[in-house]
């Protein structure tokens, strides 16, 4: 597999920030009595991609299929049972837990639930300005000034510097976890579904404010979501992933123009239509997503499939580019594989 | 803060809806800074009985350092014998009476405090510090430390407290000093459980995984994220370990291990009033009130830092 990952970014290697191979996460499912696992759940299995510098990459799928895994590995709040992480150049999964501990401040993550991710005894300055004070990058004394500013960035006044967490509405909250997270000036953001837990009606001022601060501050971000018509608005591209494995990865134009993954195809047809008279063909997939403890054997999608072929049973595909910069796993664009002539 | 900087507080728009750009309030930049201390006073100055509390245990203290180094304000020597006097009503002369030694159980009662609240805030500290330091390391490290930290303590809490701590003073040799540190010792297991639990709780939080994601350490996680959210049930427990403690200081003095005579102290003087119960119950009611409205204040005033360090039960 790792030959169709490489050639992935045949494209020439545009400034990458992010690349990430073969990362894999295994959680122990069942223990025995002496506490070794005997059972294991896949939760990330064998997952390459590459972030470019200044770009949103959007990563889609439903719950349980891995993608907050993949952003916790980034962040470094879980480590990869396998794989590498290439930040900047930087391989930090091969660093130790000191050196690792530089690069930190340069990956921060946006929360998904506003409620949760503020503690609740601290007032919003002192919660901006701790990343600044951990992480020594200003003065004492220039805190406070680049407190108010991080403020007035994320759309906050800066006399809501000394209220508490429950003071604020959900949206209020999400903006402090947006200026916590800018507060150290990171490369690289992950956006854990930073707008799920918000009403309609804010998240896309949320998404807005986002978008903005990628132009005012040359951020890259990761963008995780389980909805692909969230990503639409935000992402440059877009991977698609599915109970632990990639399944496809496209330009969001290339993407959302033609999906080639049946099961890119599945999530774009249960986006809502905003047209109540335009005629859709929703494709309805049957059963449920197997268990991500003994995954099957084939392609992981195999069993929910309506465009099986033949093979789609036996080996999960590899991701190949089929188009330019546009990557699929599955068999039937797998050029030489047992379904190739169905393409 | 001035009354006319309080109005506009009051009237500033609820942080509702997302139009946060309104006009501030000007000179609202240089804005209150408050420390935690002034919060918690000013929960307990807004809660009228944790304020009667604050001022009760202020006068207990007042008059347990009195009566330590200024004994000639007591009318009666509450350790001198005086046979003629026993076991008198409560008088003009005597306010509580007299026990059967004839000492006035007024100045007893007063010198009494110096034992009592010594003994109850020593003994609390020692468990508190020791609960809160392996209730930490069980909930926070988890894996092998919380198994043998817990095991330890499910140990002790499986032998009745009592029974503890008299094996701790066999051990350690009668005296009030050794008292306080076995009953300190013996309130280990439940600090160390409620904080446990707390922490097992409160790390699961996004707070948590953010301070991780931004860089602390793992100290500097507890301190700032972890513990502060654990300091309402400690405190609540805390204030009600007070209580325990100067309840079992008497039991333990009762059965001859704690306080030794001629000494005053509220549990033992309960103890010995007990077999004049019917004859003199002046020799119960004053020390069991004293203990009462003592225990009644600690838990009072704990309620009020209770709620003066929960941002959200603070009034504005």
């Amino acid at each position: 597999m790792s030959e169709n990952v490489e050639s992935q970014s045949a494209a020439p290697e545009q400034d990458v920030l992010l690349d990430v191979r073969h990362l894999t996460k295994r959680f122990a499912a069942e223990t025995n009595f002496f506490g070794r696992a005997t059972s294991y759940v896949q939760a990330v299995d064998d997952v390459s991609f590459q972030i470019r510098r200044g770009e949103a990459f959007g990563l889609v799928g439903e719950s349980g299929c891995g993608k907050t895994t993949v952003g916790k590995m980034l962040v470094n709040l879980l480590a990869p049972t396998s794989g590498t992480i290439i930040f900047d150049g930087h391989d930090l999964t091969a660093m130790k837990r000191s050196e690792r501990k530089r690069y930190c401040k340069d990956i921060q993550l946006i929360f998904q639930d506003p409620y949760a991710s503020l503690n609740p005894r601290m007032r919003i300055g002192d919660i901006i300005a701790e990343p600044i004070i951990t992480n020594n990058i200003l003065p004492k004394d220039q805190v406070e000034s680049r407190v108010d500013e991080l403020l007035e960035c994320v759309g906050l006044a800066n006399y809501m510097r000394n209220r508490y967490p429950h003071e604020f509405s959900g949206g209020q909250r999400q903006r402090v976890g947006i200026a916590r997270a800018l507060a150290v000036n990171p490369k690289l953001i992950v956006c854990d579904e930073p707008v799920s837990a918000l009403d309609v009606s804010i998240q896309a001022q949320v998404l807005n404010l986002l978008d903005d601060l990628k132009e005012r501050f040359g951020l890259t971000y990761l963008f995780i979501a389980h909805g692909l018509n969230v990503v639409k608005h935000v992402s440059d591209r877009v991977g698609v992933m599915y109970l632990g494995k990639m399944m496809e990865i496209a330009p969001k134009k290339s993407l959302y123009a033609d999906p080639l993954s049946p099961y890119t195809q599945a999530l774009l047809s249960a986006i809502p239509s905003v047209d109540p008279a335009a005629k859709r063909e929703r494709i309805i997939l049957e059963g449920d997503v197997p268990s991500p403890i003994d995954p099957p054997a084939g392609c992981r999608f195999a069993g929910r499939c309506f465009a099986k072929v033949e093979g789609c049973d036996e080996v999960m595909p590899p991701l190949s580019e089929v188009k330019p910069d546009h990557c699929v796993a599955c068999h039937r664009f797998d050029a030489g594989g047992p379904g190739a002539a169905v393409a | 803060m001035s009354m006319a900087k309080n109005k506009l507080l009051a009237t500033e728009p609820a942080p509702s809806g997302e139009a946060l750009l309104g006009g501030k309030p000007a000179g609202a930049s240089k804005e209150r800074r408050v420390s935690v201390w002034k919060d918690v006073l000013a929960g307990i100055v807004s809660n009228k009985a944790a304020l009667a509390s604050a001022i009760f245990i202020l006068l207990l203290a007042a008059i347990a350092l009195v009566t330590k180094f200024f004994p000639q304000v007591l009318p009666y020597d509450p350790y001198a014998q005086n046979l003629s006097e026993s076991l008198l009503g409560p008088s003009a002369q005597h306010w509580f009476g007299t026990d059967i030694q004839g000492r006035d159980i007024f100045c007893r009662v007063l010198v009494g405090t110096q034992i009592t609240l010594t003994v109850g805030l020593a003994a609390v500290a020692i468990s508190l510090f020791a609960g809160v330091l392996l209730g930490s390391v069980a909930g926070y490290k988890g894996g092998k430390w919380d198994t043998v930290i817990m095991r330890v303590m499910d140990m002790m809490l499986s032998i009745p407290s009592i029974l503890l701590a008299i094996a701790i003073m066999a051990a350690l040799g009668p005296g009030i000093e050794k008292a306080v540190v076995a009953i300190g010792l013996v309130a280990i297991p439940e600090y160390a459980r409620i904080v446990r639990s707390e922490i097992l709780s409160i790390k699961e939080n996004d707070y948590v995984a953010a301070a991780r994601v931004i860089g602390d350490s793992n100290a500097k996680i507890v301190f700032k994220h972890v513990l502060p959210n654990v300091l309402p049930s400690i405190i609540v427990r805390a204030t009600l370990g007070i209580s325990t403690a100067i309840l079992d200081a008497a039991a333990l003095g009762f059965l001859g291990l704690g306080v030794q005579p001629p000494a005053a102290e509220w549990g033992d003087m309960l103890g010995r009033g007990r077999n004049e119960l019917f004859r003199a119950p002046w020799l119960m009611i004053f020390p069991g009130l004293a203990i009462t409205l003592t225990v009644l204040a600690f838990n009072l005033l704990g309620d009020g830092i209770r709620d003066g360090l929960d941002p959200k039960a603070r009034k504005r």
